[in-house]
């Protein structure tokens, strides 16, 4: 017993002062090998009476136990310094800066289009494009503005051929004419789009953006009109209240035609929509005219209902506080960076039209 | 239309105050440009008083005077005038002031030596008589406290300026502005008094309005006025032409204005004398000609509407007189035009010669055709008051009569188009105040309108007549009609959304460019697409239609640059036009990227953009967007501005026609023309159209989920294969080997040079092998392996590298 004891006693003191795994490894299988200490002294029991046998069996078995516990512990132990002592040594300076982000950006323009898509898809429009070349007749003579009418000059128009047969769209309505020229009614469209007029100064841009409304069914009147502009610009500017003002104005195409103008104030410098005692125009609308319906082949004694125009760019000046029309075309990084919208803040009704 | 309360009240009896009008004429849709005091060339000149004259150093009959203008320095003028002396009060004209008599603009300047700072005025010089002898003496009483304030200022009444709609002719006159507010119960419209003027003799002088096809006028009144004194205007007369922010000129040219502003009625007054025997009023022939009274020489077209005599051309009818016959102080006998010119032919005429007059802007919207006599009777009776003379017989030449338009409004159509109903009393109320007559057949109004709304013409714009002067806050606001047709967005309008978001998502700046570019730039991007000028275009450098987006890109890619911006990433998404009509145009996103990737990291090696960044950018967008990564197929042709050696196509599907996209370097040519310092410079290019609609929807496009749990094994090859032998179609034999057990190939490893012979390269490969059945042994792996080798080097001429 004496020996085994020795042995034990000797093998723990080895073991404490040991500092490396594969050492006490080698401790262990110089001990539980297969010619190893412990081993060979279970192999002696065999030689033995049984009455010595139980007790040094026992014993031996003891001392075993012992070992094994101190040697798993004692690598354990090992890892757990040798671990720390990496990680001591892996210390890194998490302040420095990370890989570059590119942070991509979205024009205020499109991010607008995509706001006022929202809002018009949330009350059943649906959307409709066409092309930013037109012929002379869907821009002007289908949209009841004969050549000699005098409001062809409130249009300054870009044009294609010296016959003044071809031109650059000066407005989104064409594709009212389009829409319902290939269709039937009912029609519920928006048209958002280039536009281009020949114009250019602090407040005009030779190319903008609009976005046309219409309406066309059998019992569309005025109050719808003004009910589905209502809900436009409480929801665009994401007021509550919103003060507005139909007062009746002149477009070809539209009779009774009317601006509306939204209630604004200034306070420290920004403009507040939607109080105050001051009028801002922003759009232009009425009643399909019954010239145009037939122009279109759509029959004013069964249909009728609503147009309207608004500018986009204006609209988005208005809302995110941007004093310069010119600056929106101008591709200036800066401008872009700080204007623009992060591509995953998609305008949505269900998570919010804008941040 | 500018006009102040005052002359509006000469028609309108009314109790509203100013700000009630004006809210009142907004609300009827005369919408207010403005209300104030009309700033004119005459604000400038100031009160002041001399302080001290003494002779001029230099010339004995000029003065130096100190004068005070109300500020804290006194001002030296030099004056010539005998009357200019210590204390007197008078009349100041800074630098910069126009002289109302010889239009002449002030400058500071030396006189004899001298140098004065404006100028001390006469009456003559301010037209305010003919007195010229020296300058204003102002009375002490009514002007010492107020030096320094505007002489003028007192006559400038607040001017109304409104902004009057195209449909609206009769309200470019005061009177139908009275008659619109009054029907909108602003008050009571003053009935014309009757005229009680006494004609003497005809009018001698032959009118012949000729009949021609292209013939633009209709009517021609007129009457003589023999034996006027003209003279300068009376200070009424000068204050209501004032007002409107005109110039007065004599009292018979302020007469035909004020009448004009006044009944919407314009006039043209001749010399008599110097016409030539008779008014012929006939179509031009080309290469007439004839001085204007705007001083300048026209040269006619054909068929221009014209007022001429024997001698030739007097004036353009309906849009400028000529200076032969126009009136002057010394004009002794009048023959007074009032006349009707078709819209059409005034618009055509004024288009072609590019003349804009207060007259043209009249007659080209429509000018009531029963207003000649009326014009002619109260010019007539002015001038006579004011210029004295005998009036003719008034004399009307008719070539056509006016008709009568009649509309059967039936009241219900008001109720359907506005949603709101009016009583047919207060409906009809409106109309007859309008000026229309009215009689009724059962439910039906019949409606004569008014000789001067030419724009009336059907029911609806009776409707428009009620809704605007009963008020537009009378319509309700219905809830929106929710009902959908049909989806908000098509297929390629959702590709445009995804793809726009997707790109921008990779750190693209969106950016949004003119549609047109500078000819010069679109000629390097066109291809074989044709040139689309625009006629007239708004510069220069701005000339065609974009063929591309790049033009306008890299135009601004090089103006950031120039800003100062290294790596930049840009794009945009718009039309790219083909051809001049309509519908030749590809919805496209351009993309560039500029600089450098991981510019000074500390723990990245920087490197230059090159093709495989945006090869990446572009085809993961397009993954995004919902295209199957397996079925692009990648090209290397693409457009003559791509760096031929170093870009790419991609295709939907192998057999397609038109590249989906094109991505790479830009042609080094291109970067040298445009001027563009960059280290590196990569574009790419996505053609919407071109994406195949698929017509599944995501519900479909999810297939059944399977997958393997069988052994994965990996093995590697490398094959020595000619240097222009693609990549791709290494990868797409070792695939066709057998596409159930080979499910990827990777291509790890591309190498030429040592110890690879010449125009020959490396590449290496890893494939890996599942089996959906089983896992695969040893020799199942070794015989895949043969084939795979065997099939490279068979159908490729590759030896693999051992």
């Amino acid at each position: 017993m004496s020996d085994i004891k020795k042995i034990k006693d000797d093998y723990i003191d080895k073991l404490n002062k040991e500092n490396n795994v594969d050492k006490v490894n080698n401790i262990k299988s110089e001990l539980f090998g297969k010619n190893g200490i412990i081993s060979n002294e279970f192999k002696k029991l065999g030689s033995i009476s049984v009455e010595e046998r139980k007790k040094l069996a026992s014993d031996l078995n003891k001392v075993k136990d012992e070992l094994q516990n101190k040697i798993s512990i004692k690598i354990q132990e090992i890892e757990t310094k040798e671990i720390n002592l990496k990680l001591e040594k892996e210390k890194i300076d998490v302040t420095l800066p990370e890989r570059d982000i590119k942070i991509g950006k979205i024009h205020p323009v499109s991010q607008v289009i995509d706001e006022i898509s929202s809002i018009f898809s949330e009350i059943g429009f649906s959307v409709e494009e066409g092309p930013d070349v037109e012929n002379e007749y869907n821009n002007f003579t289908a949209l009841n503005t004969p050549d000699n009418h005098p409001a062809r000059d409130m249009h300054d128009t870009f044009y294609l051929d010296n016959n003044k047969e071809l031109l650059l769209r000066t407005h989104t309505s064409p594709v009212q004419v389009r829409t319902m020229l290939k269709g039937k009614p009912p029609f519920k469209i928006i048209a958002p789009g280039r536009t281009y007029r020949s114009d250019s100064d602090q407040t005009h841009a030779p190319m903008f953006h609009q976005v046309e409304g219409l309406h066309i069914d059998k019992n569309i009147n005025m109050g719808h009109l003004k009910g589905c502009l209502n809900y436009f610009i409480k929801e665009f500017f994401e007021v509550d209240k919103i003060k507005m003002r139909f007062r009746p104005s002149h477009f070809p195409f539209t009779e009774p035609s009317a601006e509306v103008d939204i209630g604004y104030e200034i306070k420290n410098g920004k403009i507040v929509i939607g109080e105050g005692d001051k009028w801002l125009e922003i759009l232009g609308c009425g009643m399909v005219h019954p010239n145009v319906l037939k122009n279109v082949k759509v029959n004013p004694s069964k249909y009728q209902g609503y147009a309207f125009g608004i500018g986009i760019d204006r609209l988005g000046m208005l809302k995110y506080g941007i004093n310069d029309l010119r600056a929106f075309f101008e591709t200036d990084y800066r401008w872009l960076s700080h204007f623009g919208f992060d591509p995953l803040d998609v305008p949505s009704n269900y998570r919010g039209l804008s941040r | 239309m500018k006009f102040t309360v005052d002359w509006l009240k000469n028609h309108l009896d009314t109790k509203f105050n100013n700000n009630q009008i004006i809210d009142k004429l907004t609300n009827i849709g005369l919408e207010v440009e403005s209300f104030e005091s009309s700033t004119s060339e005459l604000d400038t000149f100031i009160v002041a008083k001399i302080i001290n004259a003494k002779t001029h150093p230099n010339a004995d009959r000029l003065k130096l005077c100190d004068v005070d203008i109300g500020s804290d320095k006194t001002i030296e003028v030099v004056c010539g005038a005998p009357n200019a002396k210590n204390g007197l009060l008078t009349v100041y004209a800074p630098p910069g002031s126009i002289i109302p008599k010889n239009q002449m603009k002030l400058s500071v300047s030396k006189i004899r030596g001298v140098t004065s700072y404006g100028m001390l005025c006469s009456e003559a010089e301010l037209l305010l008589s003919n007195q010229s002898d020296g300058i204003i003496e102002l009375k002490n009483n009514k002007y010492a406290n107020k030096i320094g304030e505007k002489y003028f200022k007192n006559t400038s009444e607040k001017v109304i300026d409104l902004s009057i709609t195209p449909n609206r002719p009769d309200c470019l006159g005061v009177r139908g502005i009275a008659r619109d507010l009054s029907a909108a119960g602003a008050g009571t419209l003053k009935i014309n008094k009757k005229s009680n003027l006494k004609y003497r003799g005809n009018q001698n002088i032959n009118v012949t309005i000729k009949k021609e096809k292209a013939q633009g006028c209709t009517i021609f009144g007129s009457c003589l006025i023999k034996g006027v004194t003209n003279k300068e205007s009376p200070k009424w007369l000068k204050d209501k032409i004032l007002s409107l922010g005109q110039k007065p000129i004599s009292a018979i040219v302020d007469i035909t204005n004020y009448v004009m502003f006044d009944l919407n009625r314009p006039l043209h007054a001749y010399d008599a004398d110097k016409i030539d025997n008779e008014v012929i009023v006939r179509s031009s022939s080309k290469g007439e000609s004839f001085e204007a009274l705007d001083n300048k020489k026209y040269i006619l077209e054909n068929d221009m509407c014209v007022i001429s005599d024997r001698s030739g051309v007097l004036g353009l009818g309906g849009i400028i007189g000529g200076t032969r016959s126009g009136t002057e102080y010394s004009t002794k006998n009048i023959l007074l035009e009032s006349a009707y010119f078709l819209p059409r032919s005034i618009r055509k005429t004024s288009k072609q010669l590019n003349i804009d007059t207060d007259a043209k802007f009249r007659f080209e919207r429509g000018i009531d055709p029963l207003s000649i006599e009326e014009g002619l009777i109260k010019a007539s009776e002015l001038i006579k008051q004011i210029c004295g003379g005998e009036i003719s017989n008034l004399d009307v030449k008719k070539i056509d009569n006016y008709k009568k338009t009649i509309i059967n409004f039936d009241p219900f159509l008001f109720e359907k188009t506005t949603g709101f109903n009016v009583e047919n009393k207060e409906l009809i109320k409106i109309l007859e105040k309008l000026g229309f007559d009215i009689s009724k057949n059962k439910k039906i109004l019949n409606l004569v309108v008014p000789s001067w709304r030419p724009d009336i013409t059907q029911s609806i714009d009776i409707v428009e007549e009620i809704v605007r002067i009963k008020g537009y806050e009378h319509i309700n606001t219905s809830e929106p009609i929710k009902t959908r047709l049909k989806p908000t967005l098509n297929y390629y309008q959702k590709l445009f959304h995804f793809l726009q978001r997707s790109v921008a998502s990779k750190g693209y700046l969106e950016t949004v460019t003119w549609s047109f570019t500078d000819s010069k730039i679109n000629q390097l991007f066109k291809e074989n697409d044709e040139e689309i000028p625009i006629v007239n275009p708004i510069s220069s450098d701005l000339n065609v239609l974009r063929n591309s987006i790049f033009p306008n890109l890299l135009f601004y890619l090089k103006k950031n640059l120039d800003r100062g911006f290294k790596d930049i990433s840009l794009f945009e998404i718009g039309p790219a036009f083909k051809g001049k009509n309509p519908g030749d145009q590809l919805t496209v996103i351009g993309a560039v990227r500029a600089g450098k990737v991981s510019r000074l990291s500390w723990n990245d090696k920087e490197r230059i953009v090159d093709t495989f960044d945006v090869k990446k950018d572009v085809i993961q967008s397009l993954c995004e967007a919902g295209i199957d990564k397996d079925d692009i197929v990648i090209d290397d042709k693409t457009p003559s501005y791509y760096h031929p050696g170093k870009s790419g196509g991609v295709y939907q599907n192998k057999n397609e026609k038109n590249a989906l996209a094109y991505f790479g370097e830009i042609h080094p040519n291109i970067i040298k023309k445009l001027d563009i310092k960059t280290e590196g410079l990569v574009i790419f290019e996505i053609c919407l159209d071109y994406i195949k609609d698929s017509k599944q929807k995501m519900k479909d496009l999810k297939s059944e989920y399977k997958f393997s749990d069988f052994q994965k094994s990996e093995r590697d090859f490398a094959f020595i294969i000619n240097k222009n032998f693609k990549s791709q179609e290494l990868v797409n034999i070792i695939k066709s080997v057998d596409d159930k057990l080979i499910k990827s190939v990777r291509v790890f490893d591309v190498f030429e040079g040592e110890n690879i012979p010449e125009g020959k390269k490396s590449i290496a490969v890893n494939v890996t092998i599942q089996s959906e059945e089983k896992t695969l042994n040893e020799n199942d792996l070794e015989d895949i392996n043969k084939l795979i080798i065997s099939s490279v080097e068979s159908k490729s001429g590759a030896k693999i590298r051992s």
